[in-house]
């Protein structure tokens, strides 16, 4: 029996997460330079088209279920594909391939070549694991696709250790507290399944208001909401976050800023508005009165520590962090343009922040360093790589005409409609944040313009396979920046489901 | 349980490493009395295994790398107490309200559980319902951890390989590490003691029966405790026995390092060819009715199958960390055999 194409289609959700996952075993086997790398890539295009053409499914037609091994939920394992992870699923997909394209000459440059098999197949079983923490509409199974992430990208980290060796301990330092907060929630779904009898998110929700008031589920969404918190580098659980992205590869920190903690985020939102319910989440648990907080210290804070950086990719990656510290106040406001504002933001900062480490690496192809001290006149030296970096800056900053404008557009419409003086307040404090976010990129840019080359450095540009991706994503970033009703939209029709579901 | 927190408290006591890891077997044993207690027979099998077999190999084997007397004095540490603390406060906390243990109207014997024990006979046929949940029901979560022991294969061997060829780049008067091996008596990492009479006849006479008990755990999973991951890892346990008997380079004659990484990969593919035959034959992902005429005859093929896959990449997962590790002491003892000549 050949598969036709109407079977092919009802098939799509699995082929997401098994297209890279079958691929790996497989890309383990290759040798050579370029065999790899080109496998990858194709795998990683399959599935952002088919994640695509399930959004556009889900858009017209409604949410898609898919019964693994034909085993009717909540006995068997489902995959549930809506607007949100539909959306989830283009947005990674879709970095994961624009970060290859940039890949293949960066890598060589940074691996040796007898381990880029290895290495492809680390990087692949990182995007399953994301992918399929997306589409799963099981909370065990997020556990195990969560495992199959972070092992990996524990592996990526350390790579960076032929650059520098303090990749090691970074990547040691993630992988024991990123294992506490796999725990934490394991421990958490435990719990739940004590008290539920089920691990289906949908079958979870709808037995939930029965034993809400209980402490044993109070214990479980403290644990759910921590362990998620330590994995998408909430402050103050961020220590990991810096140290992993300075010391990883530049191909592997650009994947990591604009994928990994949003699928974070993503799992808190799916806890707090689908299986929690927004009652019980904000008036049970008064996650307000403790994510609100801890958002605005993390912005505040964050941008400020990333001004004095001296490593450009640890002054980026600290501005993740609090950037992170947008999305969380976005959804710590539990109202529908509050969540849209979070939505939007996860898409928009994992744009911006790609660019920005893709322009990061190919200076680091070019240079040899990420230290500001030795970018003394890059802007002179890489006009355009820099250009791009500047253009991605403003996008940071949320400059009208960038998507970082729309985002923050979003976030005071949703502060302003709360209200009172918390709300004027916080408009304020979005503003000191994005004051700090122009002091941090003007250091950069005053070392790239305004200081001289050193002696006999050289115009040279890094090579166009580097620099066409970084613009794509530089590029895509304006474009999402002006034409919004993609982005906004999708965001928009989620939230409203988010909270129309609760 | 009392033997069980005395055991984690020596071990955090105890300032030798090789004791801690002695008293961590032990109570990992304890474990697995426990979960027998608990009539979970097959989660007792897998931490006998695993926590008392495997990793208390693997342990020595990174012994043998750093030594085994701790360096740093010990320190109170402040931070961690205080959560480790808060976290047993509040999983205190949350016992208030539990539902009693063992009582037959709990949510979890309830909700999801009487349809595996009452129809899992008559849609799967195996007498094992562990199994029918693990390898049908939830099929695709065990797809996913072997996955997870995969990764956890691939990401030693690109973090350990890659230093070992780096070093013999860099250092061409290194000599190649298999070479080096066969020039010496034995290797210097403590393996392959070929003086010693008893190891080897014990060993020897030991092995197979290994052997045999493995392929019996891994095939009769389907009706007694047991299946691919405790296979596997019984399995990989007989080789590094025989590793450590009769030293390195002689296991690597029976399995190198290529058949490893094809073996790891080769039980992704397995599980998951699995998985897409049964969608090519028009059922959904990892849907074993379709892949016999009789869907029952299917279910068994298709879980007699996985678990032959699962079994393959933990044997070979489990043997990579194993040789990076002691690939590693052997590298280290040879530089330092070289440099005493």
């Amino acid at each position: 029996m050949a598969p036709d194409m109407l079977s092919m289609s009802s098939q799509f959700p699995i082929l997401v997460a098994i297209i890279p996952l079958m691929a790996a075993p497989v890309c383990a086997l290759l040798r050579g330079r370029n065999a790899p790398w080109a496998f990858t890539t194709i795998a990683s295009a399959f599935a952002f088209y088919v994640s695509l053409q399930l959004l556009l499914t889900v858009a017209s037609s409604g949410p898609i279920s898919y019964e693994l091994g034909g085993w009717a939920p909540p006995w068997g394992i489902e995959y549930v594909v809506d607007l949100l992870s539909g959306f989830l699923l283009v947005l990674i997909s879709g970095i994961s391939t624009g970060v290859l394209l940039f890949a293949r000459e960066s890598v060589v440059k940074e691996i040796p070549t007898s381990q880029l098999g290895l290495f492809f197949a680390a990087y692949l079983l990182a995007l399953t694991g994301m992918l399929g923490i997306c589409i799963t509409g099981d909370a065990f199974n997020v556990f195990v696709f969560l495992e199959i992430m972070s092992l990996s990208s524990y592996a990526l980290i350390a790579m960076g250790e032929r650059t520098d060796k303090r990749a090691l301990t970074a990547a040691f330092q993630y992988l024991i507290i990123g294992t506490v907060g796999a725990t934490f929630y394991l421990i958490g779904v435990g719990l739940i399944y004590m008290m539920t009898g089920t691990l289906n998110i949908a079958d979870i929700a709808a037995r939930f208001p029965e034993i809400e008031g209980t402490r044993p589920i109070l214990a479980a969404a403290g644990f759910i909401v921590i362990g998620l918190a330590i994995k998408l580098a909430l402050f103050p659980f961020h220590v990991w976050l810096p140290n992993s992205y300075t010391y990883a590869p530049s191909i592997i920190t650009a994947f990591f800023a604009g994928t990994a903690t949003k699928v974070g985020v993503y799992l808190l939102i799916r806890f707090i508005f689908t299986v929690f319910g927004v009652n019980y989440s904000f008036t049970g648990l008064e996650l307000t009165d403790i994510l609100l907080p801890l958002a605005v210290l993390g912005f505040l804070s964050m941008s400020a520590v990333a001004i004095y950086q001296t490593n450009i990719k640890r002054l980026l990656a600290y501005s993740s962090v609090a950037q992170l510290g947008y999305m969380i106040l976005g959804l710590a406001l539990a109202s529908e343009s509050g969540l849209t504002a979070s939505i939007v933001h996860i898409f928009n900062h994992a744009i911006v922040k790609t660019g920005l480490f893709l322009s990061v690496g190919c200076m680091f192809y070019v240079v040899g360093s990420n230290y500001l001290k030795d970018l003394d006149g890059i802007g002179r030296r890489m006009p355009i790589t820099t250009f791009g970096f500047v253009l991605g800056g403003l996008g940071l900053i949320g400059v009208p005409l960038t998507p970082g404008f729309i985002s923050k557009w979003y976030l005071v419409v949703a502060a302003l409609e709360k209200g009172s003086f918390i709300g004027y307040g916080l408009v304020a404090l979005l503003m000191v944040s994005s004051l700090l976010a122009v002091i941090y990129i003007w250091r950069v840019v005053e070392v790239a313009y305004f200081r001289d080359p050193p002696d006999g450095a050289e115009k040279e540009e890094a090579p166009m396979s580097l620099l066409v991706p970084t613009w794509l994503f530089i590029l895509g970033s304006f474009y999402f920046g002006i034409e919004t009703s993609f982005s906004v939209g999708m965001a928009k029709a989620a939230a409203a489901f988010l909270m129309g579901g609760a | 349980m009392l033997l069980l927190i005395a055991g984690t408290m020596a071990v955090l006591l105890v300032r030798n490493l090789f004791v801690a890891t002695m008293l961590l077997g032990i109570v990992s044993f304890t474990m697995a009395l426990i979960f027998i207690s608990l009539d979970a027979v097959d989660v007792a099998f897998t931490e006998a295994a695993v926590g008392a077999g495997i990793s208390t190999v693997l342990y020595i084997g990174t012994l043998a790398l750093v030594g085994s007397q701790e360096k740093d004095k010990p320190r109170f540490a402040a931070g961690p107490m205080v959560i480790c603390l808060a976290v047993g406060a509040v999983l205190y906390y949350a016992t208030y309200e539990m539902p009693r243990f063992g009582e037959a109207d709990n949510p979890v014997h309830t909700h999801v559980a009487p349809r595996y024990i009452e129809d899992s006979p008559t849609e799967i046929g195996v007498p094992n319902m562990v199994t029918s949940v693990l390898a049908s029901y939830r099929g695709y979560d065990t797809f996913g951890e072997t996955t997870v022991i995969f990764t956890a294969g691939i990401g030693v061997l690109l973090i350990l390989r890659q230093r070992r060829r780096r070093k013999n780049e860099d250092d061409e008067t290194d000599v190649p590490l298999d070479e080096g091996k066969t020039g010496r008596k034995g290797s210097l990492s403590g393996l392959g003691s070929e003086h010693d009479l008893i190891p080897h006849v014990i060993a020897k006479l030991l092995i197979p029966f290994i052997f045999v008990f493995a392929l019996y755990v891994q095939f009769h999973g389907d009706y007694g405790p047991g299946g691919g991951f405790q296979a596997g890892v019984i399995f990989a346990a007989g080789i590094i026995l025989y590793a450590l008997v009769f030293s390195l380079e002689y296991a690597r004659h029976v399995i190198n390092e290529k058949a490893i990484l094809l073996l790891i990969s080769a039980g992704v593919l397995l599980y998951g060819g699995v998985g897409v035959a049964s969608m090519l034959l028009g059922g959904n992902f990892l849907d074993y009715n379709v892949l016999a005429s009789d869907p029952v005859a299917g279910q068994h093929l298709g879980i007699l199958l996985v678990e032959l896959g699962v079994g393959i990449t933990v044997t070979a997962a489990m043997l990579a960390i194993f040789y990076a590790f002691v690939g590693r002491a052997d590298l280290i003892a040879a530089k330092a055999e070289q440099e005493n000549n």
